[in-house]
C-alpha cells in the first residue's frame, strides 16, 4: 500500500465511531451514514484530503466521487489544511446588529489575518459563517466547528484565545 | 402582559432537560394516554386538525392536513423527519427545545408515528448546533431505555425507532426534499414536487416532514385536546408560538406567548428598543419574509393572518428588529449575500440571480449603483420568482423586493449621493454593521 493510502487510513476508534452511524439507518442505506463519517475523519485528520475522502468513500461501499460531493458541498468540511483551531464568526444580519462584525474585526485584529486565512504558526484559521441559528447569542462563533460561543464581546474572546492558546 | 409557554414551560435551561425532569413536569403522558388507551390514529389527526397547528418551520401548512396526506395501507416502512436545520437568519428557537425540552419533541415524534404507521423517524439536527445534537442523541439514549422509543413502546404493539442526524453546514437542507436528499447521504438539492414526500419521501417510501417546533406542541395538544389549544391563540392560528426576537432589542431571546400577541407587547417583553432609539423596520417572520416599516408592525398582531396582511409572512418566527441607525441598503445586501452563498446551484435562475441581486445591491451600496439599478433588481426577482424547483429562489427575491418598495428613498439616495442616508459613525456606534471605507 502506498504511503498516501495509508495516510487516508483511519483508526480503529473512528471506524466504530462510523459503525455506530451505520447502524442508524436501515440495512444497505450506509451511505447515510457518510455526512457523519467525513465529519469524523475530519476530526481525526483536521481536514479532508482526496484520499481521506476517497477512504470513506471506499468503507461506505459508495464511489469516491459521491463523498467528494458531500464534502464539497456542506460547507464545515475542510478541503484543505485549516489551523489547530479554525474560528469561524457569524457576520449576517441578526448577528450583525449585534456586533458580529465588530467581533470579526477584533479576531482579524488580535490574530493579524483575515477571513480564509491562518496564522503563519499554524494554530488559528478564521472563517466567516453563515447563520448559525443561534442569533439571539449574538455575537456568535464556532471553534473547530463543534463547540459554540456565545456573546462574545472583546473580553470573552481574549479569554476564549487565551484558553484555546493552552490547548 | 406576560409569556403563555407550552413547550419552555417548566423547563430549567441547562438543567431539566433530562427524561427525569420531563416525567415530573408530567412528560410522555400523552404517549402513554395515546398507546394505553390504543387512541384509534385517525382521531388523533382529527384533534390535530381542530387545533389549527400549523407547521411552525415557516410554511404555515395545517399539520393535521398534512398527516392525512400519508397512506394508511402502505405496505413496508413509513418515515419521519423532524426539521431541526435551522439557518434561517434570525430564527433560533428550535435550539432552544432541542436544549432544553428535547424529549417533547421524542414524545411529539413517537405519537406522529403512532398516527401515521411510520416505523422510523430521523431528527436532522443544525451542523453548527453541533452541542445539541449531542444531547438529544443522549436523550434518545434516555427515551431508548426506558421503552418509550424503539420495539413494543410501553409494552404495546407499537414499534418506532428514532435517531439523530446532523448536517454540516447547508442552509438549502432546510428545504424539505433537500434534507432527505442529505439523509440519504447526497448533497442536499431539493428534489421535483410532486411526487410529495407523502407519496415518495426517504428511500423512496411515505415520508412526513415537520418542524421541531410542530413536533414539540403535538403531546400538548393530545393532552389538553385540539379546542383547548386553538383557543390559547386565535382562529385559524392555535395555540402558542416561540417568537426568536434578535437585533436591536434590549434582551433578545426566545419568547412563547399565544397567537395574537400584539408585537407591542412582544417588543416590550424583549426589553424594547436598544439604548431607547427609535424603530425602523422589523423582519417578523426569518430573513425570507418581506421587510415591514415600523409604523404598519407596530399595529400587526403576532399570527399568521395579521403578519401576511401586512404584506409579509410569519414564516419561522423569526423577529429582526432595526432600528433608525441601520442603513437599509446595508442590511439589504448582507441579507443577498447569504442566499447568494447558500443557492444549491440546481436552478439558473436561483444561481445566477442571487449573485446579480447580490452584486448590484452590493454596488448601490458601495457608491457605483446606476439610475435603472432599482428596476434592474425587480426584473431580477422577477425572474426568479416562481421559476425554481424549491423556495429559495423566492427568499431571496422577497427581502429584495420589499426592501425597495418600503425604503426605496434609501436606496435612492445611495445612487445618487454615492454614500448611506445615515452617516456612517451614527451606523457604526448603533446599528453595529460592518461600515465599508468606501462608504
Amino acid at each position: 500500500m502506498d504511503t498516501t493510502k495509508e495516510q487516508a487510513m483511519l483508526s480503529q476508534e473512528a471506524l466504530q465511531q462510523i459503525d455506530r452511524e451505520v447502524a442508524k439507518y436501515p440495512a444497505g442505506r450506509q451511505q447515510s451514514a457518510v455526512m457523519a463519517a467525513l465529519r469524523i475523519a475530519q476530526v481525526e485528520k483536521g481536514w479532508l484530503s482526496r484520499e481521506t475522502i476517497a477512504y470513506v468513500a471506499e468503507y461506505l461501499d459508495m464511489p469516491a466521487v459521491a463523498a467528494y460531493e458531500v464534502a464539497s458541498f456542506y460547507n464545515m468540511y475542510d478541503l484543505e489544511p485549516v489551523g489547530r483551531h479554525k474560528i469561524t464568526v457569524c457576520t449576517n444580519l441578526p448577528c450583525a446588529l449585534s456586533g458580529g462584525v465588530h467581533a470579526a474585526d477584533y479576531l482579524k485584529e488580535k490574530l493579524g489575518i483575515g477571513f480564509n486565512e491562518t496564522t503563519a504558526d499554524g494554530k488559528y484559521t478564521l472563517k466567516e459563517g453563515e447563520c448559525m441559528g443561534a442569533c439571539g447569542d449574538a455575537p456568535v462563533l464556532l471553534v473547530n466547528n463543534h463547540h459554540m460561543c456565545s456573546w462574545m464581546t472583546k473580553e470573552k474572546i481574549d479569554q476564549m484565545l487565551a484558553d484555546l492558546e493552552s490547548k | 402582559m406576560s409569556a403563555r409557554e407550552l413547550i419552555l414551560a417548566g423547563t430549567d435551561g441547562d438543567r431539566g432537560w433530562r427524561l427525569d425532569n420531563y416525567l415530573a413536569r408530567g412528560g410522555y403522558s400523552a404517549l402513554k394516554k395515546v398507546v394505553g388507551e390504543r387512541i384509534p390514529p385517525e382521531n388523533i389527526i382529527a384533534e390535530l386538525k381542530a387545533s389549527v397547528l400549523r407547521g411552525r418551520g415557516g410554511a404555515g401548512f395545517p399539520t393535521g392536513l398534512k398527516w392525512s396526506f400519508m397512506p394508511r395501507s402502505f405496505p413496508g416502512d413509513k418515515y419521519l423527519a423532524c426539521n431541526s436545520d435551522e439557518g434561517e437568519p434570525g430564527t433560533f428557537k428550535d435550539r432552544d427545545i432541542l436544549r432544553y425540552n428535547p424529549h417533547t419533541v421524542i414524545e411529539g415524534m413517537a405519537i406522529a408515528a403512532y398516527a401515521m404507521g411510520a416505523t422510523r423517524g430521523y431528527n436532522y439536527i443544525h451542523g453548527e448546533i453541533f452541542e445539541i445534537y449531542e444531547r438529544f442523541e443522549e436523550a434518545l439514549a434516555e427515551a431508548r431505555a426506558a421503552g418509550l422509543i424503539g420495539s413494543n413502546i410501553l409494552g404495546s404493539d407499537f414499534s418506532f425507532e428514532l435517531f439523530a442526524h446532523h448536517g454540516y453546514g447547508a442552509y438549502i437542507c432546510g428545504e424539505e426534499t433537500a434534507l432527505l436528499e442529505s439523509i440519504e447521504g447526497k448533497k442536499g438539492q431539493p428534489r421535483f414536487k410532486p411526487p410529495f414526500p407523502a407519496s415518495y419521501g426517504l428511500y423512496g417510501k411515505p415520508t412526513t416532514i415537520n418542524n421541531t417546533e410542530t413536533f414539540a406542541s403535538v403531546p400538548f395538544i393530545i393532552n389538553m385536546g385540539g379546542e383547548g389549544f386553538l383557543e390559547l391563540g386565535k382562529p385559524n392560528n392555535g395555540g402558542t408560538k416561540l417568537f426568536s426576537v434578535s437585533g436591536h432589542v434590549n434582551r433578545p431571546g426566545n419568547y412563547e406567548i399565544e397567537m395574537g400577541t400584539p408585537f407591542a407587547e412582544l417588543l416590550e417583553m424583549a426589553g424594547g428598543m436598544r439604548g431607547g432609539r427609535k424603530l425602523k423596520g422589523v423582519i417578523p417572520g426569518g430573513s425570507s419574509a418581506p421587510v415591514v416599516p415600523a409604523d404598519i408592525m407596530m399595529d400587526c398582531t403576532m399570527d399568521y393572518d395579521s403578519i401576511s396582511k401586512a404584506g409579509s409572512m410569519l414564516g419561522s418566527g423569526a423577529v429582526i428588529v432595526m432600528d433608525e441607525t441601520t442603513c437599509m441598503v446595508k442590511a439589504l445586501e448582507r441579507l443577498s449575500y447569504f442566499y447568494f452563498e447558500e443557492s444549491c446551484g440546481q436552478c439558473t435562475p436561483c444561481r445566477e440571480g442571487t449573485g446579480w441581486l447580490y452584486r448590484v445591491v452590493h454596488r448601490i451600496e458601495h457608491g457605483l449603483g446606476r439610475p435603472d439599478d432599482l428596476d434592474l433588481l425587480n426584473s431580477v426577482t422577477g425572474n426568479i420568482m416562481g421559476r425554481t424547483i424549491c423556495a429559495l429562489g423566492d427568499a431571496a427575491s422577497m427581502p429584495v423586493q420589499s426592501f425597495v418598495k418600503h425604503f426605496g428613498d434609501e436606496f435612492l439616495y445611495h445612487i445618487e449621493n454615492k454614500k448611506c442616508l445615515v452617516p456612517p459613525e451614527v451606523q457604526y456606534e448603533g446599528s453595529q454593521i460592518y461600515v465599508s471605507p468606501k462608504c
